[in-house]
């Protein structure tokens, strides 16, 4: 785990020690992070992981059971939802059906004391609605608006109020994928355009890789790591991160040799793997399991008993008959059934592998350094 | 598809019929006699006799105290129930427990497991000589009368309506959706301003519902002035029935109903107008 500027004043939100109980449930279990002023940080996790109610504390829509939570460095424990300087953008976005846009996206401002003049209102009423690209959506009933209107409806509610943080509650989920693409481009865009910190929580390992600057991966309440995306991919905590930020091939086994850099494993089918831990992982010595996982991507395949080029280096090398073939467009993926491991993912650049289909014999490898040792949890 | 040519005419008539003659058998032509002999005499040993004469609607203010009386305390009743209901409807659909709730919710109906009509001689009862009067007397705090008073009445009335104003008001706030008052906090509403702003409007029409369907139900009433006020305190309702069944001044009585119907279609369509101008929240409650 690491902490950005936790110290020196730079943070927007920090959590310190925070836990959250709902009778005998820790939904946030002694929780510490913070987060950089100015940046894009996403929850990722599976539901009821906490990172729901990560949010929710900052929001003030829950207090917590104990520790403390900041923002830009003052505590907010038992201030009111309403007196924080932080606005949500709600999962099914929550706008008010009696409202029309205009009078929806006005609605924080007129909650201001001392209340902004009409002018001034709708002047920024307009601004917002350019800043989210529905001028003229004043009059429409929010329940005319499509999805991804409506998401940006909410969007320019919350952000009309300058906001130190935005926070995004699954913002996307209920956008269909194409638009769910256009609006990630489009929120990160205007995170540089306002330079607010947004808060995101996402399911969506994909959405939360593509969008933030930092990422806290949380599993039962608690945060297994925070890290840059790239962080995440190349150099994962345990197993449980490696699954959660892109795809891999898990490898379990007992360890039979490890030190410093690498550790070495033999499988449950006998056969023995070797690999590096990430840059900044745990060893496993001492350890009595762990797994060796393996980027599709870093599967090398081809067909014959000739090795290509390069295959000497190949730690491990292996039969199997591909089952299943995916086109992703620029990349291919191939399950393929080994009688060692079972099925193994394997990813191919278009260009390679076109030939090969389902029932092809096919052999598979990869460098020792490709792998990763890794915690199995 | 089916729907392309749509039900037979045949099965429509079938279907329509039961409640097409319900409606002209018991409403639409009742309500014609009713018209018709409006403009008619009575005959000498009572009941009508056919003539056309606006006489009767000429001797509409000798009936002044009942529609004095149910024009006043109808519309107070309704909004001394509206008041009462509202928080006990928001108590039961926002702050209870789920738990609770259902057993609270049942406690509301529980009175009408009991007759109307007896638990309104049960109130003659508590109201009476012998009952709350006593009681206050015994105490040394003076001598008071409630039976056959305005109050006696207005007290039966928002008795017998309170649940009937409560439920479309519990309804329309049950379904309210709690995140849109996180929203309205997260914007830096205090919870009475999300109330007012949010809870309140939305809620409208339940409450304009509510107040309509009470209304309308009070304006007609008998039964409890006829207890309650004891022929002091009467309603529209017990002038009809007096006019009908004692006096069998039909033609008058007859007056006297077309009036109260006129009466109400006036003031409910007022009613709604106004109603129809608390914001879109009318809309809202058909998405």
């Amino acid at each position: 785990m690491t902490a950005h500027g936790a110290a020196n004043g730079t943070a927007d939100i920090e959590f310190i020690d925070v836990s959250k109980h709902f009778g005998a449930i820790a939904a946030v279990d002694h929780v510490d992070f913070a987060i950089a002023r100015g940046s894009f940080m996403s929850f990722l996790g599976p539901s009821g992981c906490g990172k729901t109610t990560s949010l929710r504390l900052i929001a003030g829509f829950e207090q917590p059971t104990t520790g403390d939570v900041r923002i830009a460095g003052t505590s907010m424990v038992g201030v009111p939802a309403y007196r924080r300087p932080v606005n949500m953008v709600f999962q099914h976005y929550a706008l008010f059906p009696h409202f029309n846009v205009a009078d929806n996206i006005a609605y924080g401002l007129r909650q201001r004391r001392p209340r902004p003049d009409r002018a001034e209102i709708a002047r920024q009423v307009d601004a917002t609605l350019d800043l989210v690209r529905l001028p003229g959506f004043h009059a429409r009933r929010v329940w005319e608006l499509s999805g991804g209107q409506q998401q940006r409806v909410a969007l320019a509610r919350a952000l009309i109020n300058r906001p130190t943080v935005l926070l995004l509650d699954e913002p996307l989920a209920a956008l269909d994928r194409k638009l769910r693409r256009d609006m990630q481009i489009e929120l990160q865009n205007l995170q540089r355009e306002v330079g607010i910190t947004f808060v995101l929580v996402t399911h969506d390992q994909e959405e939360a890789l593509s969008m933030s600057d930092t990422i806290a991966i949380m599993r039962d309440g608690r945060v297994i790591q925070i890290g840059s995306p790239r962080t995440l991919y190349d150099a994962p905590a345990n197993r449980y991160v490696a699954g959660f930020v892109g795809e891999s091939n898990f490898f379990p086994g007992e360890v039979v040799a490890a030190d410093e850099r690498g550790a070495t494993l033999k499988t449950a089918a006998g056969v023995v793997l070797s690999a590096p831990y990430p840059p900044g992982g745990a060893t496993l010595v001492g350890t009595a399991r762990g797994v060796i996982a393996v980027r599709p991507e870093m599967v090398a395949m081809w067909v014959g008993p000739d090795d290509p080029d390069g295959a000497a280096e190949f730690s491990c090398r292996l039969g199997g008959r591909v089952h299943n073939r995916i086109y992703l467009g620029d990349q291919t993926e191939y399950s393929v059934a080994t009688d060692q491991f079972g099925d193994v993912l394997v990813r191919a650049a278009k260009a390679s592998a076109l030939e090969i289909g389902p029932g092809q014999e096919v052999r598979l490898g990869w460098r020792q350094a490709s792998g990763l040792a890794l915690v199995d949890s | 598809m089916r729907n392309a040519t749509g039900p037979s005419p045949l099965l429509t008539a079938v279907l329509l019929a039961p409640g097409a003659l319900w409606f002209l058998g018991l409403l639409v032509l009742p309500l014609g006699v009713v018209i018709v002999f409006s403009f008619g005499e009575r005959a000498a040993v009572g009941g009508y006799q056919a003539a056309f004469v606006l006489d009767n609607y000429l001797n509409l203010p000798a009936r002044w105290t009942a529609f004095k009386n149910t024009l006043v305390l109808a519309p107070i009743g309704t909004v001394v129930c509206l008041i009462a209901a509202y928080p006990l409807a928001y108590f039961l659909a926002v702050k209870a427990r789920p738990e609770t709730r259902t057993a609270l919710l049942i406690l509301v109906i529980v009175p009408f497991w009991t007759s109307f009509l007896i638990r309104t001689y049960a109130w003659m009862f508590i109201l009476g000589g012998r009952g709350l009067p006593s009681l206050i007397e015994w105490a040394g705090l003076g001598e008071v009368r409630f039976i056959n008073t305005p109050f006696a009445v207005l007290l039966g009335i928002v008795y017998a309506y309170l649940p009937l104003m409560i439920f479309p008001i519990y309804v329309s706030l049950e379904k309210l959706d709690k995140r849109l008052l996180e929203a309205s906090e997260d914007l830096g509403a205090s919870p009475w301003r999300g109330f007012m702003q949010v809870t309140l409007p939305l809620s409208a029409p339940g409450a304009v519902t509510a107040c309509m369907l009470v209304f309308i139900l009070l304006m007609g009433e008998y039964l409890i002035p006829q207890l309650l006020g004891g022929g002091k305190v009467f309603f529209i309702g017990n002038a009809l029935v007096d006019l009908f069944l004692q006096s069998r001044n039909w033609p008058f009585g007859s007056a006297v109903a077309v009036s109260l119907v006129v009466i109400m279609l006036a003031t409910v369509s007022v009613y709604m107008r106004f109603a129809g101008r608390i914001g879109g929240a009318r809309d809202v409650s058909l998405v």
